[in-house]
C-alpha cells in the first residue's frame, strides 16, 4: 500500500486532497449543525429592550411581532409605555439616531395598573380572555380580580368589560419604592469660561 | 501593637464630641406613647403579630420577623396596643409606614424573661435562634438583622471578628459613652458572639484615637482575654465596614462580596452590647443609646431612649428651641437625612438626634459649576471617581456609572465635604442608584411579562389545536352515522325523518345504564298515556259539539298518542328483559 503511494505522487495526492476535504466538509457540516443560530439574534435583543407590557399600541399583537418588524425596517418610536428610553435604547443598539415618540401610538404615560370594582364584577370572562400576559383571575359567573404584580397595565382588558367595572390607576408609590431623586440643575456642569456660566456638557 | 493599614481618602470635618460627653447615659420619663415601625431594619418589614386593644407587657413581641431578611420587634414597655397602622416614620422620604402604636400604662411591666447566663453550653444555632427573637439589628445605623449576620459562620468558618467601635462621625458619641460606662457587657457580648461563630482566631476591637477614655476602659476589661483593642488616628469615614476591616487587617472585601466570604464578621459595638442582654439578661432590642447634640438642644447629651419614642419627647425633654433650630437631622451631619416631623418615633438605627444652630451647620449653598479640581477624588475612601460619576450621573449613563463601579459607593458624603462648588454629589449618586436598580427591576418585570404572554401563546394554540381535532371527529362520528342511517331508517324515507331517528338513537345509546333508560321509558309512558287521556277527553268534547273536521284531527291526535303509548311499553318491556 505504501509502496504503491509513494509510486503514484499523484494518486498519494489527490487521496490527501480528498482525505483533507472529506474532514473539513464534516468538520463544517457539523459546527453548523452545532452552532445553528435558531432566530435572528437581533429580534431577541430589540425584544429585550421593549417592555414587554404586551399592549398592542404599535399596531403588533405584542412585543416581538414589533421587535420583528423593527428588525425588518419598521420604525423605532411607536412604543408609547417604553417612552423615550426605549426609543434611545433601541437607536443605540441599531446605531441610528433616536428620534421622538411617534404621537400616533399614544402618548408616554405614567404606569397604571388595573383594578376591577369586585361588586360590580358580574364573571363575564371577557377580560381574562383580553388580558395578554393571563394576569387576571375568575371563572364564569364568578368574580375576577387583577393579579397586580403580573399586571402590565396594557389597558386591553378595559375595553371588553360590558359594566366598566376596571379601572387604570396609576402604581402607588411607598416607601419601600422611594428613591432619592436628582438634585435640581441649577448649575452648569463644568465651569468653561471664567464667568462659568456657559455651556452644558451634557 | 498591632499592624494597622491606612485607608485611601478620608476628610477630617470638626469633632463636635466634647459636647455631648459632659454627661453621663441619662434616662427620659416614660413617653405617652410609643410608636413602632414594622421596619426598623434592613430588608423587609416584620409581620405584626398583635391586634389593636391587646394588653401587651414589655419586651412582649409584636411583630415577628418575615422570611428572608427581617427582624422581629417588641414592646419597650406594658400598656395596649392602640393602632397599628400607617404613620409617619424616620426615613429621608418623609413618607409613612406600617407602625404599632402603644399607649404606656406607665407600669412598666416586664414580660416573663426567658435568659441563658450560662450560653457556654448552648449550641451555636439556640444562640442565634435567641438573637433572631430578640430582633436584634444591626445599631451603627445600618441596621442589618445581626443573625442572619451571624448565620454566615455556618456557611464558611469566620477566623476573623472585628467589632466596630469606631464611630467617626462628627457629634455621636453613642457608642463612646457605652463603652466608657459598660465596657464589661460589651465584652460578655464579644464573649457570645466569638462562642456562637465558634471561637474565631482573632478577634480585634477596632477604635479611633480620639476615645482616651474608652480605649481604656476597653483595655481594661480585655486583659486575659484574648480580645485586642486597635486604635488609629481619626478620620472620616474609618467606620464603614470595608474601610475597618482594611485598616485592622489588610484585606479589601471585594466588590460585591461580603466580609463573610473572607471569613470575617463584623459587629458594631453597641450591637454587641445588646446581644448581651437578649442572652444573659433575656431583654429583647427595646432601648438603645442616642446621642442628642446640637445648639438648638439645651443639653448635649446621650440616652437610653426606649426604641418608639417620639423625637419630640427626647428633644421637648431638653429645652429644644424651634427658633434657633436649622433643621433636626436623625444620624450624624455627614451621612444623616433631615426629617420632615419631630413626631417620628426613634427606631434601632437612630445613632443621633442632631438639631444644629443656623449657624452651626448652615442650609446648603447653591451649587457652582464643577471646576474639576478633583478633591473629591482624592477624598473618596473606595477609590472611586467621583468627577466622572457625577458628569455619567447627569447624563443618566448607567451603563458607564456600572462600570465605574458606582455601587461600590458607601455614600459617605465625603466628596460633596470637599466638593468647592457645593455641588450634592452624593445625592446624584443616590439617585442614580436608584434608577439602576428600578432599570434593573423593570427589566426582570419585563422578562416575567414575556414568559407569560408566550406561556399564553402557547396555551392558545394548543386549545385551537384541540379544539380543531374535536371537531375533526364529530365530522368523522356523522359520517358514519350517516353511512349507518339507510339501514335503520329506510321505512321512514324522507331525510328530516332519518336525522330524528338517528338523534334518537344516539339519545338511546348515550344511556349509561338500563336502569337509566328504564326510568325515562318510564316516566316517557306516564307522560303518554296522561297525553292519550287529555286527547279523549277533547276527542269527546269535540264529538259533541265540534265540526267533521275537528273531530277527524281529534281522533288523529288520539291514535297519535296510543300509538306513542304502545310504543314506550313495548320498548319498557324490551329494556327490562
Amino acid at each position: 500500500m505504501m509502496s504503491l503511494l509513494t509510486d503514484n505522487t499523484m494518486l498519494a495526492a489527490l487521496l490527501a486532497l480528498v482525505g483533507l476535504g472529506t474532514l473539513f466538509g464534516g468538520l463544517l457540516g457539523y459546527a453548523a449543525e452545532k452552532f445553528k443560530v435558531g432566530s435572528d439574534p437581533i429580534v431577541q435583543q430589540l425584544d429585550e429592550l421593549l417592555p414587554q407590557t404586551q399592549c398592542g399600541q404599535c399596531g403588533f399583537p405584542g412585543c416581538r411581532p414589533y421587535a420583528q418588524s423593527i428588525a425588518d425596517g419598521d420604525a423605532i418610536n411607536k412604543c408609547p409605555p417604553g417612552g423615550q428610553s426605549t426609543i434611545n435604547a433601541i437607536a443605540n443598539l441599531l446605531d441610528i439616531s433616536a428620534p421622538s415618540l411617534d404621537e400616533e401610538h399614544g402618548e408616554e404615560e405614567i404606569r397604571t395598573i388595573a383594578y376591577i370594582r369586585e361588586d360590580e364584577c358580574i364573571g363575564c370572562t371577557k377580560c381574562i380572555q383580553a388580558c395578554p400576559v393571563d394576569a387576571i383571575l375568575g371563572a364564569a359567573k364568578l368574580m375576577h380580580t387583577v393579579i397586580a404584580d403580573e399586571c402590565t397595565g396594557c389597558d386591553l382588558c378595559v375595553e371588553p368589560c360590558p359594566v366598566d367595572c376596571i379601572d387604570m390607576l396609576p402604581i402607588v408609590e411607598n416607601i419601600h419604592q422611594w428613591q432619592w431623586s436628582a438634585p435640581e440643575h441649577s448649575a452648569d456642569l463644568i465651569a468653561t469660561t471664567a464667568s462659568g456660566m456657559h455651556e452644558d456638557a451634557a | 501593637m498591632r499592624q494597622i493599614w491606612n485607608t485611601p481618602g478620608g476628610v477630617h470635618p470638626p469633632d463636635n464630641k466634647e459636647q455631648s460627653l459632659t454627661k453621663n447615659i441619662g434616662h427620659l420619663p416614660l413617653p405617652e406613647k410609643l410608636i413602632l415601625p414594622l421596619t426598623q431594619h434592613a430588608g423587609t418589614a416584620a409581620k405584626a403579630c398583635v391586634v389593636v386593644g391587646e394588653k401587651v407587657l414589655k419586651g412582649q413581641k409584636l411583630a415577628s420577623a418575615s422570611a428572608g431578611i427581617s427582624a422581629a420587634v417588641h414592646a419597650p414597655s406594658s400598656g395596649w396596643i392602640t393602632a397599628i397602622e400607617e404613620r409617619s416614620v424616620a426615613h429621608p422620604s418623609g413618607m409613612s409606614a406600617a407602625c404599632i402604636e402603644i399607649t404606656c400604662d406607665g407600669e412598666d411591666r416586664w414580660i416573663e424573661r426567658v435568659s441563658y447566663p450560662n450560653y457556654q453550653q448552648a449550641s451555636a444555632m439556640q444562640l442565634r435562634d435567641l438573637i433572631a427573637d430578640a430582633g436584634i439589628a444591626g445599631l451603627g445605623g445600618a441596621g442589618f438583622p445581626s443573625a442572619i449576620k451571624l448565620d454566615s459562620g455556618t456557611k464558611k468558618p469566620i477566623d476573623t471578628l472585628i467589632i466596630n467601635a469606631t464611630e467617626c462621625e462628627p457629634y455621636i458619641t453613642a457608642d463612646d459613652i457605652l463603652i466608657r460606662e459598660r465596657a464589661d457587657q460589651i465584652i460578655q457580648g464579644i464573649d457570645i458572639v466569638s462562642h456562637l461563630l465558634g471561637k474565631p482566631k482573632t478577634i480585634l476591637i477596632g477604635i479611633e484615637n480620639n476615645k482616651p477614655e474608652a480605649i481604656a476602659a476597653l483595655n481594661q476589661h480585655c486583659q486575659g482575654t484574648g480580645i485586642e483593642v486597635v486604635y488609629f488616628p481619626t478620620k472620616y469615614p474609618s467606620g464603614g465596614e470595608k474601610q475597618l476591616i482594611y485598616i485592622l487587617t489588610g484585606k479589601e472585601v471585594p466588590s460585591g462580596q461580603l466580609p463573610a466570604d473572607l471569613g470575617m464578621v463584623c459587629l458594631n459595638s453597641g450591637t454587641a452590647f445588646a446581644i448581651k442582654r437578649a442572652v444573659i439578661d433575656g431583654e429583647p432590642l427595646i432601648s438603645r443609646i442616642t446621642t442628642l447634640a446640637g445648639e438648638a438642644c439645651g443639653v448635649n447629651r446621650n440616652y437610653e431612649i426606649l426604641i418608639g419614642t417620639p423625637v419630640s419627647h427626647l428633644i421637648q425633654h431638653n429645652n429644644f428651641n424651634q427658633a434657633l433650630c436649622s433643621r433636626l437631622i436623625m444620624g450624624g451631619p455627614m451621612m444623616g437625612f433631615s426629617l420632615a416631623s419631630s413626631e417620628v418615633p426613634l427606631i434601632k438605627t437612630s445613632t443621633c438626634i442632631l438639631a444644629p444652630s443656623h449657624t452651626e451647620i448652615p442650609d446648603d449653598e447653591p451649587p457652582q459649576p464643577c471646576i474639576r479640581c478633583g478633591l473629591c477624588s482624592e477624598a473618596c475612601p473606595a477609590s472611586l471617581l467621583p468627577q466622572q460619576l457625577y458628569w455619567y450621573s447627569r447624563a443618566k449613563d448607567h451603563e458607564r456609572l456600572q462600570s465605574h463601579n458606582l455601587f461600590d459607593c458607601i455614600e459617605c458624603g465625603a466628596c460633596s465635604y470637599v466638593c468647592p462648588s457645593n455641588i450634592p454629589l452624593v445625592q446624584y449618586y443616590r439617585s442614580s442608584k436608584g434608577d439602576i436598580t428600578n432599570a434593573l427591576a423593570t427589566k426582570a418585570t419585563a422578562a416575567i411579562s414575556r414568559e407569560r404572554f408566550e406561556f399564553r401563546q402557547v396555551r392558545l394554540e394548543k386549545a385551537d389545536i384541540a379544539r380543531e381535532s374535536k371537531r375533526e371527529a364529530r365530522r368523522l362520528n356523522t359520517e358514519q352515522a350517516k353511512k349507518m342511517s339507510p339501514s335503520t331508517t329506510q321505512s321512514t324515507g324522507s331525510s328530516a325523518a332519518d336525522i330524528i331517528k338517528a338523534a334518537q338513537l344516539r339519545g338511546i345509546t348515550k344511556q349509561a345504564s338500563p336502569e337509566q333508560q328504564k326510568a325515562k321509558l318510564q316516566r316517557t309512558l306516564l307522560a303518554a298515556q296522561m297525553r292519550l287521556e287529555e286527547a279523549q277527553q277533547r276527542l269527546v268534547q269535540v264529538t259533541n259539539k265540534g265540526s267533521a273536521d275537528q273531530q277527524a284531527q281529534q281522533l288523529a291526535s288520539v291514535e297519535a298518542a296510543r300509538r306513542k303509548v304502545e310504543q314506550t311499553t313495548q320498548r319498557l318491556t324490551e329494556v327490562s328483559h
